[in-house]
């Protein structure tokens, strides 16, 4: 048994997920984490697993066709500590090319981590929402002012607040 | 239930002494949404004229319990309001403008979905005070107005006064995944 990344990406249609875990299940794979969702109506899944290489890769090749599937092994976890405080990051604004790339190179710059990130295009609109971890070190406020600087750059407005999280 | 101002809650457009008309409802990524909206004099006839417009914009707008200037391209600290009928709504203080208004006290926080007709094709989950107090100026006259307010009512007043300060729910929205297209069912 080892650790198996399995993608899958194709048109959306009712049923894709009960065929692919089903078809994974039958090899005795164990699910851990996964997620999907619709990007621009393609359906797109990730999961990690446990299992055999060989059989699993038997077992969806059957769906293969209209779903391109991966199968890949994986290294050991690379689960780590929080680098520091969670942020949630907020860009919005017209659509252009580099939005993402510039953004999130200012958070790199700094040593911050993006733990979940999500974009949308919604017409001329273009949306980026981010958890970010910042590490204690950095500099908030010349963060703050270069993705200010950043934004006006690219046209679009941007905004780094700290994460709440209530603990009930 | 918080005790409602009277003032406001017998407020009627009437008052504005004219009919509005209706506006373009301007969209996202539209410049003027994320200004920071001027203080206005709610003496001015132009900003009184505005408020009737709000109001007629909102009326003929399905759905829609709040409308902001910069909504229809004025970077002004005036909005729109009327919760009348919704079914989160608890205190309601029926359609009401208010200009220049802050908020004096917010309190309870609670998470709930909310969409925008300057942005109609998302929603969003944004954390909300659910105990507001606001103070701000009727248009058309002098008067200082404190409001307290709670549930629906209170997340539609601090949604129009974000749009008054140039922001959207999109820089509010509670995770990277709080973000969701707008189900259309056909």
């Amino acid at each position: 048994m080892s650790q198996l990344a399995v993608t899958v990406i194709g048109p959306d249609r009712p049923g894709i997920i009960a065929d692919v875990t089903e078809a994974l299940a039958g090899t005795g794979v164990n699910l851990e984490d996964s997620s999907m969702t619709l990007l621009r109506g393609h359906f797109a899944m990730m999961i990690v697993c446990s299992g055999e290489f060989e059989a699993v890769k038997e077992a969806v090749e059957p769906l293969r066709g209209e779903l391109v599937i991966t199968v890949r092994e994986m290294g050991p976890e690379q689960t780590h500590a929080p680098i520091g405080a969670p942020y949630m990051l907020s860009v919005h604004g017209a659509d252009r090319p580099g939005i993402v790339s510039a953004v999130t190179r200012m958070i790199a710059t700094v040593g911050g981590t993006i733990t979940d990130l999500t974009t949308r295009l919604s017409g001329a609109l273009y949306v980026l929402t981010a958890e970010v971890e910042i590490p204690a070190a950095a500099d908030l406020e010349l963060l703050q002012r270069a993705l200010e600087i950043t934004a006006e750059e690219l046209g679009v407005g941007v905004t780094l607040r700290p994460a709440e999280s209530d603990d009930l | 239930m918080t005790h409602l101002n009277e003032l406001v809650a017998s407020w009627s457009p009437a008052q504005l002494g004219l009919v509005g008309d209706v506006l373009e409802v301007i969209r996202a990524p539209h410049p003027v949404l994320a200004l920071l909206g001027a203080e206005v004099d709610p003496l001015d006839p132009v900003m009184v004229a505005l408020a009737a417009d709000l109001v007629a914009t909102m009326r003929v707008s399905p759905g829609c319990v709040g409308l902001a200037a910069p909504q229809v391209g004025v970077a002004a600290q005036m909005f729109a309001l009327d919760v009348t009928g919704h079914p989160k709504t608890r205190t309601c203080h029926g359609v009401f403008v208010l200009c220049n208004a802050v908020v004096v006290e917010a309190s309870r926080q609670e998470k709930a979905r909310e969409g925008c007709m300057s942005v109609p094709d998302l929603t969003g989950d944004v954390k909300r005070a659910t105990r507001l107090t606001v103070q701000g100026v009727i248009p058309g006259t002098t008067d200082s107005v404190t409001l307290t307010t709670d549930a629906f009512e209170a997340r539609a007043i601090q949604h129009e006064l974000d749009h008054c300060s140039g922001k959207l729910f999109l820089d509010r929205v509670a995770g990277a995944h709080a973000l969701y297209p707008r189900k259309v069912y056909l």
